[in-house]
């Protein structure tokens, strides 16, 4: 089963950290993630650079920021393929964000 | 008496006999999700008699009489069945000659029927944790990495499994009992591991599993693996206080305080280990058993012990064949025979897939490398085992090692 990780920040808890320690566990993590065949992920910019984009009736709708205004933000992903789900939560336990946030393992809807 | 103080008991008692009380009302239900449910409404009945009429001199019995006759009401009005009538007669002969007596030790029939072959492994351990410990199942989810709603949805599964199946609640007959009792110890080793794994939250789990391996212990004195099972979890337990520094870091065995070791406990394993050695083949467990035995005598008396622990795990690899043996032989092999020569062994699992996730692999192989004088090598491999630790003091030891 592949699953998608969505990783959400707490930016006031992340700004927190220590961002050397913080990006040295995250190099190191992303070095496991390949070795098992997990595919790295992708890293977003804040949520204050978002646009959101919304068409009703006919009529588009632009605003700023993020579509949902929560604590946590989106702040990226990663893709792993496992067996079982206790493995993906495994996965989430491993990625540093989610000593500063939230990790969802959302499993991908198959084709076919 | 006041209410306050008859929660407490009635909290005290759910803690102490949940396990007990629903094994026995199993036996007459033959369904453990109606069991819970008519316990659920004797506790219920309980919080609002006792605090007027006091606290019964046998609660458990008054608790156990008052489900029954709860299930006999359910009986008559047709809200609940039951597979056939000799059952029923059965057990009103049972409540008959058991009226006045203590309440029957059941718990370890109730083990074995979670552990039935045709309950999926998955929900064995689960299982047994939830009806003998009343253990809630969003704190056995957790332990187990899954989610409360799936874990929920496992142990409805198994339990409704139970009941259309209608398998029997009682110790499995000699031919059965060996593949039985592998279950059941495998369930109670998962939960000792994840309790001991996990630095916070599921904790609790492995003093449970210490207290369920001492039951079964106890009530199969002829059993080999069961008493060596008891005892590996004794060694580790033992050295628990050990286990990490003021500052909550990682201490590996070479570098624990051997002053903080509970002696008791590794006597008492000691004891279980000689027993089991005298009697039955060499097992899994025993051999596991034998060779944390084999670590804490190098530890206490200085003695070079690593030879036999190398032959242990030889015996461990050809039994088990599992990557993980290979790897922890390989560590002991180190200690005789030099880093090279164990980096030589490992090359053997080096493409099998379960270790390239697997965080001791990569954290021996760092070592070794780095004993070898392959700095990069070594560098390399430690890395990737901190990007696989979960736990936090054993990430910070990792780094401390990284040169």
């Amino acid at each position: 089963m592949n699953y998608m990780m969505l990783i959400h920040h707490d930016e006031a808890a992340l700004a927190k950290a220590n961002h050397k320690e913080l990006w040295a566990d995250y190099a190191a993590f992303n070095a496991a993630l390949a070795k098992a065949g997990g595919r790295s992920g992708v890293r977003l910019q804040p949520a204050s650079a978002a646009t959101s984009v919304r068409v009703r009736d006919g009529k588009t709708e632009i605003v700023d920021g993020p579509y949902a205004d929560t604590k946590e933000k989106l702040a990226g992903y990663f893709m792993i393929e496992v067996d079982r789900v206790e493995e993906a939560v495994t996965w989430a336990q491993r990625c540093p964000s989610a000593r500063y946030g939230t990790i969802e393992v959302r499993p991908i809807h198959e084709q076919g | 008496m006041n209410r306050d103080e008859a929660r407490r008991t009635v909290e005290r008692i759910a803690r102490d006999s949940y396990g007990r009380l629903i094994a026995v009302l199993a036996v007459r239900t033959r369904d453990v999700a109606c069991a819970e449910d008519l316990l659920a409404d004797a506790f219920a009945a309980a919080l609002e008699q006792w605090p007027a009429q006091g606290i019964p001199i046998n609660p458990d019995g008054w608790l156990v009489t008052v489900a029954k006759r709860r299930h006999v009401d359910l009986l008559r009005k047709g809200l609940v069945r039951i597979n056939g009538e000799p059952h029923l007669i059965a057990a009103e002969i049972e409540e008959a000659s058991s009226a006045s007596e203590e309440l029957p030790d059941r718990r370890l029939e109730l083990m074995f029927a979670c552990a039935h072959p045709l309950i999926e492994p998955g929900a064995r351990a689960p299982l047994i944790l939830q009806t003998v410990l009343g253990i809630t199942a969003k704190a056995i989810a957790s332990a187990f990495l899954v989610s409360p709603g799936s874990m929920s949805q496992r142990l409805v599964r198994a339990k409704a499994h139970i009941k259309e199946s209608s398998i029997p609640f009682s110790v499995p007959d000699q031919n059965e009992m060996p593949d039985r009792l592998d279950a059941v110890l495998e369930a109670l080793y998962a939960a000792y591991s994840t309790g001991w794994d996990e630095a916070h939250g599921a904790s609790e789990l492995a003093p449970e599993a210490i207290w369920l391996s001492r039951l079964i212990e106890t009530l199969l004195p002829g059993e080999p693996e069961a008493k060596a099972l008891l005892a590996m979890m004794l060694y580790t337990q033992a050295r628990r206080d050990a286990r990490r520094d003021a500052h909550g870091c990682y201490v590996p065995i070479d570098s624990q305080d051997v002053a903080l070791w509970d002696r008791n406990q590794i006597a008492d394993a000691e004891k279980l280990l000689h027993a089991c050695n005298r009697s039955g083949p060499t097992g899994r467990y025993q051999l596991e058993a034998a060779i944390q035995s084999a670590h804490i005598a190098r530890r206490l008396t200085g003695a070079n012990c690593w030879p036999s622990i190398v032959s242990l795990y030889d015996h461990l690899v050809s039994l088990t064949n599992s990557p993980v043996a290979v790897l922890n032989r390989a560590a002991a092999l180190a200690e005789v025979a030099g880093a090279e020569a164990a980096l030589a062994e490992l090359r053997e699992i080096s493409t099998d897939k379960r270790m390239l996730g697997y965080q001791p692999y990569w954290a021996t192989l760092g070592h070794l490398n780095l004993r070898a004088g392959n700095v990069e090598a070594g560098r390399e491999a430690l890395r990737i085992a901190i990007g696989l630790t979960t736990d936090n003091a054993v990430r910070q030891h990792l780094r401390l090692q990284l040169p």
